[in-house]
């Protein structure tokens, strides 16, 4: 692997999906900005991002439903959009709003969807029960879509875009709006995927998410990738590797009287203030000291690198 | 607008996936479907027909019901197309995200708004088969000719369904739909030869109903109702023809703005 080459790139033409200079704008606005985007096969690829920085616009070119300004789109070697209806036959899409068919049951749902991807019924029929095991929907065969809870909605989903066999599968949010217990059980689903070889092009704005599946990142704000590599390596780079939040009405004070000077930097949102250092150790020590105060001593993680690289405001 | 939105469509048999989801969400609902669909052209055929029809002798050479029934075969079709691109595709396209769901798979929107459009013909085309076997069983028609309503009332049913579906295309909400019924449904319903013929209506008002898609589909199906051959077949058919045609490709186009940005 050659300096220039730094991801192994052009060493083979295997990877699952390609973009470069990607650019979109609206009404003058450029959303997707210049993105260079590259999967390599059996990976988890995460595109992060607060709301409104591209993501979902990425995704639309990516699966050709909209024509980029400027760029090149390959997907499974197929030109994109050019071509971009063949390479859906062999990708699975799992969008941000659940957009389950309500006039039809659990099974029906697949069986339907299957005949969009001109399988044959039987075929579609055979595949049926596996997706529905996996999506532990087993009982609910029969079931209305309205009685289902929303993790239920999101893993049948999931089962939904599996019933071509996917290579490829794009997930929109795929955990938003979950309760803990939801979320961790499709996280373990998507890891079973992975074990079985599939490509994950994954989107989220949850950190954990990102870190916990995704072996490459890439940071997406204002349309503009700002970092891009592996969660450890992402974290190592830009972020000091001993977080110290403090909380409480003197936080302010402390940083300003105590903290600031013992740390590389201090931030302050609102009542609570965070201070990133090399060594947290006199800074732990100080804080056991002052009884007003509350504390939490952490490692550095991938939000912390986030809202360093996007700042703090709110986006909406 | 760029050249994309505006290219030609192109069609494939995968229209056919989209007409099939369609129709087997009906199956499930066949039978008030279709009652549903029957009863509001019934109403009018037997009440209208019956009621008003025992104070006139005849009108345009048969009796006031015969004459109702067939504009009644042509009405219902536009009806039932209509409402079936409006209400329930607003909902497959805006509502319940249907079409986002069909375009994640190989199917493209070309294929998505064609699906739509002859599958709303073929249930319009229902209701106005219904329509039809109605007024055979009261026996309002004895020709073999009768048969060849059958095609008029399909191409019925594609032309209404193309131009329901440009309002579908443009509409934010349900509501918009009413606008369409009010200020052109209705009234074209009123000026088209349905209840009473054109000839009736001032030489000024005839001039527009003669541009209007209803007006000769009705031209056509009323003589082949009673057993004549319609006059001038070639411009009725080439009217709904063009109607189906120019009203597919603008809603074509006005959803593939309103999706694909």
């Amino acid at each position: 692997m050659t300096r220039a080459d730094p991801f192994g790139m052009n060493s083979d033409n295997a990877s699952c999906l390609r973009a470069s200079g990607l650019r979109k704008s609206y009404s003058g606005q450029e959303v997707v900005a210049g993105i260079d985007l590259e999967l390599r096969p059996g990976e988890c690829f995460g595109l992060l991002g607060p709301n409104g920085a591209g993501k979902t616009t990425t995704l639309r070119l990516c699966l050709g439903l909209i024509d980029p300004d400027g760029g090149r789109i390959e997907v499974l070697g197929l030109p994109v959009p050019e071509r971009a209806r063949e390479a859906r036959r062999r990708v699975g899409v799992v969008p941000q709003a659940d957009n389950l068919d309500p006039d039809f049951t659990v099974e029906e749902n697949l069986l339907v969807y299957g005949r969009y991807f001109g399988l044959a019924a039987a075929e579609v029929r055979s595949r049926i029960p596996a997706l529905l095991e996996f999506a532990g929907l087993g009982p609910r065969a029969d079931s209305r879509i309205q009685t289902l809870s929303g993790g239920m909605k999101r893993r049948l989903t999931l089962a939904r875009a599996l019933i071509n066999d996917p290579d490829l599968i794009f997930l929109d949010e795929p955990t938003t709006g979950l309760d803990p217990q939801a979320r961790h059980l499709i996280w373990e689903r998507l890891r079973r995927l992975l074990a079985q070889g599939k490509t994950i092009f994954l989107t989220t704005h949850f950190m954990d998410e990102a870190e916990r599946l995704a072996h490459r990142l890439a940071i997406l704000d204002r349309g503009r990738i700002i970092a891009q590599g592996a969660p450890r390596e992402l974290i190592a780079r830009h972020i000091e590797p001993q977080v110290v939040e403090v909380y409480g009405d003197g936080a302010g004070r402390w940083a300003r009287e105590f903290g600031r000077a013992r740390s590389v930097r201090c931030e302050q949102a609102g009542e609570t203030v965070f201070c990133y250092a090399r060594d947290a150790g006199p800074l732990v020590q100080n804080l056991d000291q002052q009884d007003a105060l509350r504390y939490l001593h952490r490692q550095a993680n991938l939000e912390d690198v986030f809202l360093k690289l996007t700042g703090r405001e709110l986006r909406d | 607008m760029n050249t994309k939105t505006l290219a030609f469509p192109a069609f494939s048999t995968r229209h056919l996936h989209v007409w099939r989801r369609n129709s087997l969400v009906w199956r499930k609902l066949a039978v008030p479907s279709m009652l549903g669909n029957l009863a509001d052209p019934l109403i009018y055929m037997l009440g209208l027909g019956y009621g008003l029809g025992a104070m006139l002798s005849d009108v345009g050479g048969m009796s006031y019901i015969a004459f109702l029934a067939t504009g009644i075969v042509c009405s219902s079709t536009m009806m039932s197309a209509s409402f079936e691109v409006m209400y329930s595709g607003f909902s497959r396209m805006h509502v319940q995200k249907t079409w986002d769901a069909i375009m994640n798979a190989p199917v493209t929107l070309d294929d998505v708004v064609l699906g739509e459009v002859v599958w709303a013909a073929s249930k319009s085309f229902l209701s106005g088969m219904a329509v039809l076997l109605v007024a055979w069983v009261l026996g309002l028609v004895h020709s073999p000719a009768a048969l060849w309503v059958i095609p008029v009332v399909f191409l019925t049913g594609l032309t209404f369904a193309s131009l329901g579906l440009v309002m579908t295309a443009l509409s934010p909400s349900y509501d918009f739909f009413m606008y369409y019924f009010t200020l052109v449904i209705t009234p074209m319903m009123l000026v088209s030869g349905v209840f009473f013929p054109v000839s009736q209506l001032p030489a000024p008002l005839q001039v527009v109903t003669a541009f209007l898609p209803l007006t000769h589909a009705v031209e056509l199906a009323r003589p082949l109702m009673s057993g004549a051959v319609p006059s001038g077949i070639a411009l009725h058919v080439c009217v709904l023809a063009a109607y189906a045609v120019a009203g597919f490709y603008l809603a074509l186009v006005l959803t593939r703005r309103r999706l694909l940005k």
